[in-house]
């Protein structure tokens, strides 16, 4: 070790701080020159954290489940009262979706109708946020061999949470709907009218550039379209919802609060999804 | 920092269990900071859960830098700050920069603060930590070329402040139990 004078070594511990805050600096600068390699660090520290999270997740469930199990049980009369109700409104509605399915079907069978190719998809768990204060994703665990490309759609029982943006080894960054930079674009069911859906990081995103002589409607339902072959078309996203100063947004069908699992369907869309890196290599896809 | 101890009197050999021991307790506070920054992470299914990371992150560095500022040296709050930019997706360089420039603050106060009590500590953190979520919000939105709302930028301040006392009270008993080189 190089022996300094007492002065010496106060001098370079007073200055480490100011050098170090130089350093920062360069750090952004480098930040903002190599993306790739900050998005890269990303991945392979959210990889190497995965698979405690993961393991956490199931006890932490197991304790959540607890505590709404005994949350039920308090308003257990009400809760069945409500389920008896909407049980007999959804019956109802049963039996007009079986009977428009099958008219659909004969209609499809005397038009020749080609049918749609089978989508193939996976499921995985939600194991962590992963926007940080300023953003809305989440981070999925994902097999180490698994077959997940960037641009693939991510849904949940109820409808499209978002988009795959970014893929690790053992995990996966889907960015959500309500994320500032997500633009989705949307069609308004009753309307046909094409719509484009942008996220505010707000709880609901906001509808914008919807075409002139036409208003969406309170309550409308909002679902993909295959424009720009980013989406398939008919996914459902949400319902309009005017806020109190009259602007559309949707509230989201999918529950965004409390993501568990997730679907990651390939529907082999390469409209928006920027091409990986040719050194990157993707592994189990050959 | 468990190089060569040059102050006069006598104390027990340097074994190896006994650096050992010197260098645990030297690297409790950065070790403390970056779990609790990882358990911040965790699947805990909480609403505004991401506010958590640079809240924890900065409570830590506050009373470290001015309880024990030997143990959290700018080297260690550069990387502790590199983490907070990885984990918690703000651009690279945000927190690491905000986290610099609050150890700074704290050794600059640090003589006047620690004659004054808890109470004195938390006003001026309340304020050091609004400045600092106010300068990482600035800098996300510089580096990002974004406008961004400023709901997050409060919450994280609130978070921090509230969650002050609640570490301070492990931190301060560790201060002066297993986080102090000197019990060795």
């Amino acid at each position: 070790m190089i022996r300094l004078s007492i002065q010496a070594r106060q001098a370079l511990a007073r200055l480490t701080l100011p050098v170090l805050i130089v350093a920062s600096f360069g750090m952004m600068l480098l930040g903002k020159a190599d993306s790739l390699l900050v998005e890269r660090a990303r991945i392979a520290l959210a990889d190497g954290l995965t698979p405690i999270y993961a393991a956490l997740a199931t006890p932490l469930g197991a304790v959540r489940g607890e505590l709404q199990e005994i949350a039920a049980l308090w308003d257990m009369r009400e809760e069945n009262a409500r389920l008896r109700a909407e049980n007999e409104k959804l019956r109802r509605w049963q039996s007009i979706a079986l009977a428009l399915d099958a008219e659909n079907q004969r209609l499809k069978a005397s038009l020749h109708w080609i049918p749609d190719p089978a989508v193939s998809f996976v499921t995985a768990r939600v194991v962590a946020d992963a926007g940080g204060v300023y953003a809305r994703a989440v981070l999925l665990a994902v097999g180490p061999n698994h077959l997940i490309r960037k641009g693939e759609i991510a849904v949940d029982e109820r409808g499209l949470i978002g988009r795959i943006t970014d893929v690790g080894d053992r995990t996966a960054r889907v960015l959500l709907i309500t994320d500032l930079n997500s633009r989705v674009p949307v069609m308004l069911e009753t309307s046909r009218a094409h719509a484009i859906l942008v996220g505010t990081n707000g709880d609901r995103p906001r509808l914008l550039y919807w075409p002139q002589g036409i208003t969406p409607q309170e309550g409308e339902r909002v679902v993909t379209t295959a424009e720009a072959n980013a989406f398939p078309p008919n996914l459902p996203v949400g319902t309009v919802h005017y806020t109190a100063n009259g602007t559309p947004e949707i509230e989201p069908a999918a529950m965004l609060q409390k993501l568990e699992l997730v679907r990651i369907f390939d529907y082999g869309g390469t409209g928006v999804a920027p091409l990986e890196p040719p050194d990157r290599p993707t592994p189990g896809r050959h | 920092m468990a190089a060569v101890d040059q102050r006069p009197g006598i104390r027990p050999r340097p074994t190896l269990g006994r650096r050992l021991d010197i260098a645990a307790r030297c690297s409790f506070p950065a070790t403390v900071t970056i779990l609790l920054m990882l358990l911040t992470q965790a699947p805990w299914n909480i609403p505004g859960q991401a506010a958590l990371l640079p809240a924890v992150t900065l409570c830590c560095v506050w009373f470290w830098s001015l309880f024990r500022p030997a143990a959290m040296p700018p080297p260690i709050i550069f990387l502790i700050g590199a983490l907070t930019d990885l984990l918690g997706y703000l651009p690279l360089g945000a927190a690491t920069l905000t986290l610099l420039a609050t150890h700074g603050l704290a050794l600059a106060m640090r003589r006047s603060l620690s004659q004054r009590g808890f109470a004195w500590i938390w006003l001026v953190f309340a304020g050091v930590a609004s400045a600092a979520a106010l300068l990482m919000w600035l800098l996300t939105m510089l580096l990002t070329v974004r406008l961004l709302p400023p709901a997050p930028l409060a919450f994280v301040a609130v978070l921090a402040v509230s969650l002050f006392p609640l570490l301070t009270v492990p931190f301060a008993a560790a201060h002066r139990t297993i986080a102090n080189p000197d019990r060795a």
